[in-house]
């Protein structure tokens, strides 16, 4: 592994006054391998292992028994909703911000950033004390025979929460690098404000939203501090893909938990994927903020 | 950026005037959806605060148990943050200045830990760390444990805060003027004494920020933790984990303190990434 460096290559060349030695090039290499291997590449081959480790026909029926499936079908739903309503904000807040000058813009965007600075469990107690039956809304809500905390619409909006800024924070870099001139273009040809977005705007940001929404997404599906305290884990009812996770762990049913979790695993390797995909095919019109 | 707008903003206006549509609607629904679904519920926290009472909310926040958890909570973090400085300088050099195969593909995994759901990176940890699993069986052997003791708390939250340091360095280093390096070596610089005083103080911004950005996270990190910890109140019991065990007792009063300190030192954290930036900023623009 740590044979790879270019001994022929560096032999070559008369060594330069920039560059370390071959020796301590390789030293280092191996060390940020050993770190990496032990950090994060270990513990991710451990899930498809302990996922696969009683077999194939274990591993299928732990994802495909009544509760799994349940807990799948919760984290498209919650998804569903979430990612295109933050997907939806992150335009509408990406037009007023870049579009317009306007006083106390950076502490909008401040406000808006909020949520990535703030625990995800406190996202999931905010909801608890606005809704919960002990909360500043519960006696008002049981009611009327609404259900939030311990339900969908709480799992909902704490979704939502702490995938607030993903779409945002990248549409609005993005839309301010381009700047004004095209949309005022179209302006004064006598376009109108929607056609303008529609034939200007989407063109032109369409790969920065739909790298925004792959992250939002993948947050999405896998939020687990927010959603564990809103949700109750009723299994089969209200327990996400993460959240079942955590149940089939703590029920030392671990080839199961692991199973559930390689999906998890293998969406956020998809997510990985289309994402430097979009970094490298796409990388001009993504926000610099995001290249690297 | 385009300033295409040339007109002097009049004071008493809030927007400079343009001929594009919209302003009204979007900023409208804007700040409408940001206090729905962000500034009302964090108030409602605030609010909750508030009506404990002074006295009550300072007997609940300095509690023996809430500040073991949260002293537990930020320390981890630091020290997880301190490795992801170290291991994230050296990664960012490795991607960027060196050669060699499968790079750009272990780049690429850097950002693993934004991808993968807190909870798989959770019982995966604690897999290989538990005294039985791939690493933890080698410790034992050593006399050390790992999982269940706050070594193991700073192994996850290193993992969760791996990609910052690594992203934030990589684009200065990318930008760095090799230039200077050879005059420092023309010079009669050694390469170290190049890289320790010119290479390293031009990264040092934006590690910080990277850095601020680590520890932030780790703070407040919940589901990578709780499977690692082990979980005794005042030895490796994390805050968050704590406001979630107040909330299971429906102890509403005291996971509001808990979740109150945590929110104030969200804040600070924040601000202080501002001001690191800020500076960071200034620092690059002079460049």
């Amino acid at each position: 592994m740590t044979d790879i460096a270019y001994r022929g290559h560096v032999a070559r060349r008369p060594p330069e006054a920039t560059m370390e030695r071959s020796s301590v090039q390789r030293l280092v290499i191996a060390a940020g391998l050993l770190f990496l291997g032990i950090v994060l590449f270990l513990p991710l081959a451990s899930v498809f292992f302990e996922a696969f480790r009683q077999g194939i026909d274990h591993y299928v029926a732990s994802i495909s028994e009544p509760d799994a499936l349940a807990a799948i079908r919760l984290t498209l739903m919650v998804a569903v909703v979430a990612v295109p309503l933050n997907m939806a904000f992150g335009v509408v807040a990406s037009w007023a911000i870049a579009k317009f000058e306007f006083r106390g813009k950076s502490f909008l965007i401040t406000l808006i950033d909020l949520p990535f600075s703030v625990s995800p469990v406190i996202a999931g107690l905010i909801y608890v004390l606005l809704f919960g039956a002990q909360g500043f809304l519960g006696p008002w809500l049981s009611a009327h025979n609404i259900e939030i905390i311990f339900a969908l619409p709480g799992i909902v909006l704490a979704t939502m929460f702490v995938t607030f800024p993903f779409v945002a924070r990248e549409l609005i870099p993005l839309m301010q690098e381009q700047g004004t001139d095209e949309e005022e273009a179209a302006i004064s040809l006598g376009a109108s404000g929607w056609q303008t977005f529609r034939r200007i705007t989407l063109p032109n940001i369409r790969w920065g939203l739909l790298y925004g929404v792959l992250l939002c997404n993948a947050r999405a599906m896998g939020e687990f501090g927010a959603v564990a305290v809103v949700s109750g884990k009723i299994r089969g009812i209200t327990n996400t893909m993460p959240l079942q996770v955590e149940i089939l762990y703590n029920e030392y049913n671990f080839a199961a938990a692991f199973a559930v979790a390689s999906l998890l695993a293998l969406l956020a390797l998809l997510t990985l994927v289309l994402k430097s995909f979009l970094e490298w095919r796409y990388g001009d019109h993504i926000a610099a903020a995001a290249r690297h | 950026m385009a300033h295409s707008l040339t007109t002097i903003p009049n004071p008493l206006r809030l927007s400079r005037p343009s001929i594009i549509p919209g302003y009204g609607l979007t900023m409208g629904l804007t700040v409408t959806y940001l206090s729905l679904i962000v500034l009302l519920p964090l108030s409602a926290l605030v609010a909750k605060s508030a009506s404990l009472g002074w006295v009550e909310f300072w007997r609940l926040a300095l509690d023996d148990r809430t500040l073991a958890a949260v002293r537990l909570s930020v320390s981890a973090a630091f020290g997880a943050a301190l490795v992801n400085l170290f291991f994230g300088i050296l990664l960012a050099w490795v991607f960027t200045r060196y050669r060699f195969p499968g790079r750009k593909l272990l780049d690429a995994m850097v950002d693993l830990p934004f991808a993968l759901p807190t909870a798989v990176a959770g019982i995966a940890l604690t897999a290989i760390y538990a005294p039985n699993g791939w690493i933890g069986s080698l410790a034992t052997m050593l006399g050390w444990k790992i999982a269940y003791t706050p070594i193991g708390i700073i192994i996850a939250l290193t993992f969760i805060g791996l990609p910052f340091v690594v992203r934030t360095v990589q684009p200065i280093i990318q930008d760095l003027d090799r230039d200077v390096e050879e005059a420092s070596a023309t010079l009669g610089a050694s390469r170290w004494q190049t890289l320790r005083r010119v290479v390293l103080p031009t990264l040092a911004p934006a590690a910080l920020t990277g850095f601020a950005l680590a520890l932030a996270r780790g703070i407040g990190e919940y589901g990578s933790v709780i499977f690692i910890a082990g979980n005794l109140p005042y030895k490796s019991e994390i805050a968050p984990l704590l406001i979630v065990i107040r909330l299971e007792e429906f102890n509403y009063a005291a996971a509001t303190a808990v979740g109150a300190m945590m929110l104030a030192i969200s804040f600070t954290m924040l601000l202080l990434i501002n001001l690191i930036q800020a500076w960071s900023r200034r620092r690059y623009a002079n460049d």
